[in-house]
C-alpha cells in the first residue's frame, strides 16, 4: 500500500499575474513547474515543491506563492499531521528520517526571555558615533606567567591567540555539504570583515589556500583531508568531538555529493558516501582528547590555538571542565538548534540542550574551578542575531560561531531539505549548473553586510549600557535579565529577574 | 527594610580627594576634612571615610585591622577566630567623639596583629596572602563583623555621615601621616550601613572612587576566580581587588596595572611606538577581563605613595596639583585651593592616564 | 564608456532579462499588463548551449561599429560616449545592419519594419540597464572596463 501523503505546502499562482517566462520551471531542481503547451499557461506540482522559495523570488511579476496546505487529518492534539505521515514514510520505507538545518520544534528560546540594560543618569550611554566602541577579541588562553626581560620589560609568554575585529565567527560548513562557491563566499568574507570562517570536516580546497590567514581548519572522526599542509594552513585547528544538530552521530555525505573535486579536498574515493564515525576512535576519553590536542600542536610546532568543539548536552559543564584542563585553547559549544546538512529527525529534535543554558553553565562551572580564562568559549547552535551575540558574550561567551545566518545571507530561505542535495539557491549542493548560481562575488557581500550590521548594532547595544569595549561586556551578566523564567532557569543562567534591582 | 551592600549593588557618586607628602613628613588628618568638606554638594550624607598612611609608626610591622561589629557576640567570635590565627600585639575601641549626625555607630574596634608563625607556616601561604584570606573569612563567614581595614601602618577610618563629620567623628585631627585619601559618598539608594562607605582596604591598598563602573559584573566574576569575595558588591571592592590582584599577586607595576585597567583604545595604541605598543596590547591580551569601563576617578593608596587615574574616556573630573613635595589629588580644584592656594602646578591628567606620586626615599616602583 | 558585459560563468539561463529587457522598452509600468500573453521581442537574448553553458548576447557597442557603418540610410551612429544608437523614423528595414552584426545583437522590431537594438535603456523610463538591475546572480554588469 502507497500512502499518498498530501503536501505540507502549495504552490499558489494568480494567473492574472503570470507572463509565462517561465524562470520558475527553468529555476526548479525539483521540477515542480513546467509549461503545459495545450493550456498555454504555467502549471506547478506541489508535491515535489521542499518551499526553497526560489521561484518565489525571482518571479518577475510576484505571481507566485507558497502557503501552508490546509488540507488536514482529523484534528489532533497528540497526534498532528505531520507526526502521523512520519509514521506513514516509515512504514513505507523502513528507513530512519532524515532532516536538514536546525531542530525547528517549539522548544523555550532563551534568548528571547533575556532583557538588556541600558545606563541611565548614574552613568552615561557612550555614542558609538563618536566615542570609539572596541569589538576586537583575542581568543585563546589567556593564563599565562608574568615574565621580564633584564629590562624589566614583560615578555610575552601569551599562548597563541586569534585577533578578531568582532565576535563573530562563521562555523563549520564542509566543502561537501556546501558548494565550492558558497565556501569561496564564506572565506573571502572572513578575510574582509578580519575573522575566521570554518572548513568544517571538508577538507580545504586548493584555490582556498590563499585565505589560510583566515581559516579554521577542523579535524573531524573522519579525518578527511586532514594532512600537514592543511594543517598550517589554517589560522586555527578545531577537533569536532561534537555538533549541535546531532550529538553522539558522526556524519554521512552521501556518495552523490562527492564529485571529483570534494573527493580530491577529502582524499577520499569519489562517488562513494563519505562515513565520519560518531566518535573519534583515537578518543575515547578525556586523556585520549588531550593527545590528539598535543600532537596537533606538535605537528604545527605550537603556533596554533587549538579548539575543541562540542555539542551542547546535558554533561556539557564537566565536559568542558575537563576540556579547559586538557591544553585546549578555545571551547566551542554547539546548542540543539544548530544546523546541518544531514541529521536523522529524532535526534535533531530531541538531543542536547539549549545553546544559553549549555552556556552559562559552562561558563559558570569554569569560573567556579578558577580556570575560565584557560580557555575562550565560542557558542553557535542558533545565534540568530546581533542581539543573541550580545547577550550571548553578557552570559560568558567570548565569541559567536553562526552558520544558519550566514547561509540565510546568502540566500538560504531554511526549506531544510539540503540532504537531498538540489538546493536551488546553490548552497548545499555540488550539481555545477546548481552551484554557479551562487555567484561569490554578491554572496560574499552579502556576508560581509550581515556581519558589518551586527557590528554596528553590538557597537549601539553597548554605548547605550555604557559600556566601550567587549571585554568588559563579556560574562557581565547584571547586564542581563530574565523574563517569565522559573528559578531553576534564572539560576542556571545566573541572572536576575527582570524588575529586580542591580 | 532596606538592604545593605552586598544584598544588593548599589552604584554611588561621590567625591574623592587625596594628599601626598613626598618628603615623608606627617601631616595630620585635618587637611583632608577641610578639602573634602569644600565639596560637601557631591556628597548627600550617607557616607565618607579616610585613610591615612604611616599613621602608625609605633606599630609599623603590625597589620592593623580595623573592625566593625554589630554586637558583642559578632566580636567575641571574631576575637576568638583572631587569636586562632594571630599574635595580637594591641587592642582597643578606636577612638571617636560624638557627632550629633553620626547615629547608630556599630562597635568599632582595632587590632595590631601579625600571624601566627606556626599558622602561616602551615598554611604555605605568604604572609600578606594569609592575612588576606583571615580577612575574607571574617567578612564572609561572621555575621555582624566587618574587617575594613588591613594594611600596615595605615588606616582607614568611615562611617555613613558626611565626610567632614565622619573626620570629626574619628578625631583624625590626632592622628598624623604623610599621605590621606578620602572620600564623601552619594549613593544612589540608601543604605544604612558603614561598611559600605569609602575607602575600601584590602591590605595597605585602599581605593576612593567617584563613578559607576558599567564592567562591574565581568571584572567580579573574572576576580572572584582568585579566592576574592566581593561581599559588598560596590565598585569600590571590586576595583581594590582587581588592583590588589594585579599589583601583590602578579607583580605588575603600577602604570602596567593602569593599562590593564584604564587600557589605550586599540586606534590609540596602534599609534604608539613599538616597544609600547608590544607592551600595551600583551597586557589587554593578558587580562581583557579586568578593562574597566565607565565613569571612574579613583585614588588608590598603597605603602609609600598614591596613584590618581581616571577611566579612558574621563567621564569624571579630577585634577592634580603639585606643591614642593606635596602633590595633591581631588574631583574639584576647590579641594585643593582650600588647603594650599598656592601651587607649583595644576592639571588635569587625560583619561586613562595614571598619575603616580611616591615617597622620594622609594616608594614602590613605578 | 560604461558597457554591458556577461559573465557566462555566473549566468544561470533563467532568461529573466530578456522579460526584463521586454518590459524596460514596453513604455509601461506594470509588468504583467506589458508582457502577459505576448510574445516578447528583447534587444538582450540568452543562448542556452549544452553542457548548463548560457550566454547573454546584446550589443557590445563596437568602438568601430560594422552595423553603423553599413546602415544605407544613416539610421544607426554612435554617440559621443560611444553608444551605438538607432533613429527608428530613418531605418527603411533593409535589415542590412542584422546581417553584419557579428553577435546578432540587431533585430527587427516587433512590427518587422525597422531594427532594435539595445541603447542602455537611455531612451526609456528605466535610466539604466534593466537587465543588469535584475539578473538574479550578477552575470550581467554595467561597467567601464576602459
Amino acid at each position: 500500500m502507497d500512502m499518498f501523503i498530501y503536501p505540507e505546502y502549495e504552490v499558489v499562482r494568480n494567473p492574472d499575474l503570470c507572463i509565462g517566462c517561465r524562470v520558475c520551471e527553468r529555476q526548479c531542481a525539483n521540477e515542480v513547474h513546467h509549461y503545459d503547451f495545450d493550456l498555454k499557461k504555467m502549471v506547478a506540482d506541489s508535491t515535489k515543491c521542499v518551499n526553497c522559495h526560489r521561484c518565489v523570488c525571482l518571479c518577475p511579476t510576484h505571481a507566485l506563492k507558497i502557503v501552508k496546505s490546509q488540507d488536514t487529518y482529523k484534528t489532533n492534539a497528540n497526534w498532528e499531521n505531520q507526526t502521523i505521515n512520519e509514521v506513514y514514510r516509515q512504514a513505507a520505507t523502513g528507513g530512519v528520517l532524515l532532516s536538514s538545518m536546525g531542530n525547528p520544534k517549539p522548544f523555550p528560546i532563551y534568548w528571547d526571555k533575556i532583557l538588556l540594560n541600558a545606563s541611565q543618569v548614574t552613568n552615561p550611554p557612550i555614542d558609538p558615533l563618536r566615542e570609539p566602541m572596541e569589538t576586537t577579541v583575542y581568543l585563546g588562553r589567556q593564563k599565562c606567567e608574568v615574565v621580564r626581560d633584564g629590562s624589566g620589560k614583560l615578555k610575552n609568554t601569551l599562548a597563541p591567540q586569534l585577533k578578531l575585529n568582532m565576535p563573530i565567527m562563521f562555523s563549520a560548513m564542509s566543502y561537501g555539504s556546501i558548494s565550492y562557491n558558497a565556501h569561496e563566499a564564506l572565506a573571502r568574507a572572513a578575510t574582509e570583515l578580519g575573522t575566521y570562517y570554518n572548513t568544517g570536516e571538508g577538507g580545504l580546497h586548493k584555490d582556498f589556500y590563499q585565505y589560510g590567514p583566515n581559516t579554521i581548519v577542523q579535524v573531524a572522526s573522519g579525518r578527511f583531508g586532514v594532512f600537514k599542509d592543511y594543517l598550517d594552513t589554517g589560522a586555527a585547528i578545531e577537533i569536532k568531538m561534537g555538533q549541535g544538530a546531532k550529538p553522539g552521530i558522526g556524519g554521512h555525505l552521501p556518495g552523490k555529493k562527492i564529485s571529483a573535486d570534494v573527493s580530491a579536498t577529502r582524499m577520499i574515493p569519489q562517488g562513494v558516501d563519505a562515513i565520519s564515525p560518531a566518535p573519534h576512535h583515537d578518543i575515547y576519553s578525556i586523556e585520549d582528547l588531550r593527545q590528539l590536542i598535543y600532537s596537533l600542536k606538535e605537528s604545527t610546532a605550537y603556533k596554533k590555538p587549538v579548539i575543541v568543539k562540542v555539542a551542547a548536552v546535558h554533561n556539557v559543564a564537566a565536559i568542558a571542565s575537563g576540556i579547559a584542563r586538557s591544553g585546549a585553547d578555545i571551547i566551542a559549544i554547539d546548542g540543539f538548534r544548530g544546523g546541518t546538512g544531514a541529521a536523522p529527525t529524532r535526534i535533531r529534535d530531541n538531543v542536547g540542550i539549549p545553546i544559553e543554558l549549555a552556556l552559562a553553565s559552562v561558563d559558570s562551572r569554569l569560573r567556579e574551578e578558577g580556570i575560565r580564562d584557560n580557555v575562550s568559549i565560542v557558542v553557535g547552535g542558533s545565534i540568530r542575531s546581533s542581539a543573541d551575540v550580545v547577550k550571548a558574550i553578557a552570559l560568558g561567551a567570548d565569541a559567536c560561531y553562526i552558520a544558519t545566518a550566514a547561509v540565510l545571507a546568502m540566500g538560504c530561505h531554511l526549506c531544510r531539505t539540503c540532504n537531498v542535495g538540489k538546493c536551488n539557491w546553490g548552497i548545499a549542493t555540488q550539481v555545477p549548473e546548481l552551484v554557479k548560481r551562487l555567484n561569490p562575488d554578491v554572496a560574499a557581500e552579502r556576508l560581509v553586510n550581515l556581519v558589518t550590521a551586527w557590528n554596528h548594532e553590538i557597537q549601539e547595544i553597548m554605548g547605550g549600557m555604557g559600556i566601550n569595549s567587549i571585554e568588559a561586556l563579556r560574562g557581565n551578566r547584571l547586564m542581563l535579565r530574565g523574563v517569565g523564567l522559573n528559578e531553576t532557569e534564572l539560576k542556571i543562567l545566573g541572572i536576575r529577574h527582570a524588575g529586580e534591582s542591580l | 527594610m532596606l538592604k545593605r551592600e552586598g544584598d544588593i549593588r548599589i552604584p554611588a557618586g561621590c567625591a574623592i580627594s587625596g594628599v601626598i607628602d613626598r618628603s615623608g613628613k606627617r601631616m595630620s588628618g585635618k587637611c583632608m576634612i577641610d578639602s573634602i568638606s569644600t565639596m560637601h554638594d557631591r556628597s548627600n550624607g550617607l557616607g565618607g571615610g579616610f585613610a591615612g598612611y604611616g599613621i602608625y609608626p609605633d606599630f609599623k610591622d603590625f597589620y592593623a585591622l580595623h573592625l566593625f561589629y554589630d554586637n558583642t557576640a559578632a566580636q567575641h567570635e571574631t576575637e576568638e577566630f583572631l587569636k586562632r590565627h594571630f599574635e595580637i600585639a594591641y587592642c582597643s575601641a578606636i577612638q571617636t567623639r560624638k557627632v550629633a549626625s553620626i547615629k547608630d555607630e556599630p562597635i568599632i574596634f582595632r587590632y595590631f596583629v601579625s600571624p601566627l608563625p606556626r599558622k602561616l607556616e602551615s598554611s604555605q601561604l605568604d604572609e600578606e596572602e594569609y592575612v588576606a584570606r583571615c580577612v575574607f573569612r571574617v567578612n564572609v563567614e561572621i555575621t555582624g563583623a566587618y574587617v575594613f581595614s588591613s594594611g600596615k601602618n595605615m588606616g582607614i577610618f568611615k562611617a555613613v555621615g558626611f565626610p567632614e563629620d565622619v573626620g570629626r567623628f574619628y578625631k583624625l585631627e590626632e592622628y598624623e601621616g604623610y599621605a590621606w585619601t578620602c572620600h564623601g559618598r552619594y549613593p544612589t539608594n540608601t543604605p544604612g550601613w558603614w561598611g559600605g562607605a569609602h575607602p575600601f582596604g584590602l591590605l595597605d591598598y585602599s581605593v576612593v572612587h567617584n563613578g559607576e563602573i558599567s564592567s562591574y559584573d565581568a571584572n567580579r566574576r573574572y576576580i572572584e576566580m582568585f579566592g576574592y569575595k566581593c561581599t559588598l558588591k560596590t565598585d569600590t571592592e571590586v576595583i581594590t581587588y582587581i588592583f590588589d590582584y594585579l599589583l601583590r599577586k602578579r607583580k605588575l607595576t603600577l602604570q602596567e596595572a593602569a593599562k590593564v585597567v584604564a587600557a589605550s583604545f586599540w586606534a590609540t595604541i596602534e599609534t604608539k611606538s613599538e616597544e609600547e605598543r608590544e607592551q600595551e596590547v600583551l597586557l589587554r591580551r593578558m587580562f581583557p577581563s579586568l578593562l574597566i569601563t565607565g565613569p571612574f576617578s579613583i585614588i588608590l593608596g598603597f605603602e609609600g605613595g598614591l596613584m590618581a587615574l581616571n577611566d579612558r574616556l574621563k567621564l569624571r573630573s579630577m585634577v592634580c596639583g603639585e606643591k614642593g613635595d606635596k602633590a595633591y589629588i581631588a574631583s574639584e580644584e576647590c579641594a585643593i585651593r582650600v588647603i594650599e592656594p598656592e601651587l607649583d602646578k595644576i592639571y588635569s591628567p587625560a583619561g586613562g592616564e595614571a598619575v603616580v606620586y611616591t615617597l622620594k626615599n622609594g616608594g614602590r616602583r613605578e | 564608456m560604461k558597457r554591458i558585459y556577461v559573465n557566462e560563468q555566473w549566468c544561470l539561463g533563467c532568461h529573466l532579462c530578456e522579460y526584463e529587457c521586454a518590459f524596460a522598452n514596453s513604455g509601461m509600468t506594470d509588468m504583467a499588463k506589458a508582457l502577459k500573453g505576448k510574445e516578447i521581442h528583447p534587444n538582450i537574448r540568452v543562448e542556452d548551449g549544452t553542457d548548463g553553458i548560457h550566454f547573454a548576447v546584446n550589443c557590445r557597442h563596437c568602438s568601430d561599429p560594422i552595423c553603423v557603418r553599413s546602415c544605407i540610410a544613416g539610421a544607426l551612429s554612435r554617440t559621443e560616449d560611444g553608444m551605438v544608437q538607432i533613429d527608428k523614423s530613418k531605418c527603411v528595414g533593409c535589415f542590412t545592419c542584422v546581417l553584419v552584426c557579428p553577435y546578432g545583437a540587431i533585430m527587427p522590431d516587433a512590427d518587422g519594419h525597422a531594427a532594435q537594438k539595445c541603447e542602455l535603456c537611455t531612451r526609456n523610463l528605466c535610466g539604466e540597464p534593466n537587465c543588469v538591475k535584475h539578473c538574479p546572480n550578477r552575470a550581467i554588469v554595467y561597467e567601464d572596463r576602459g
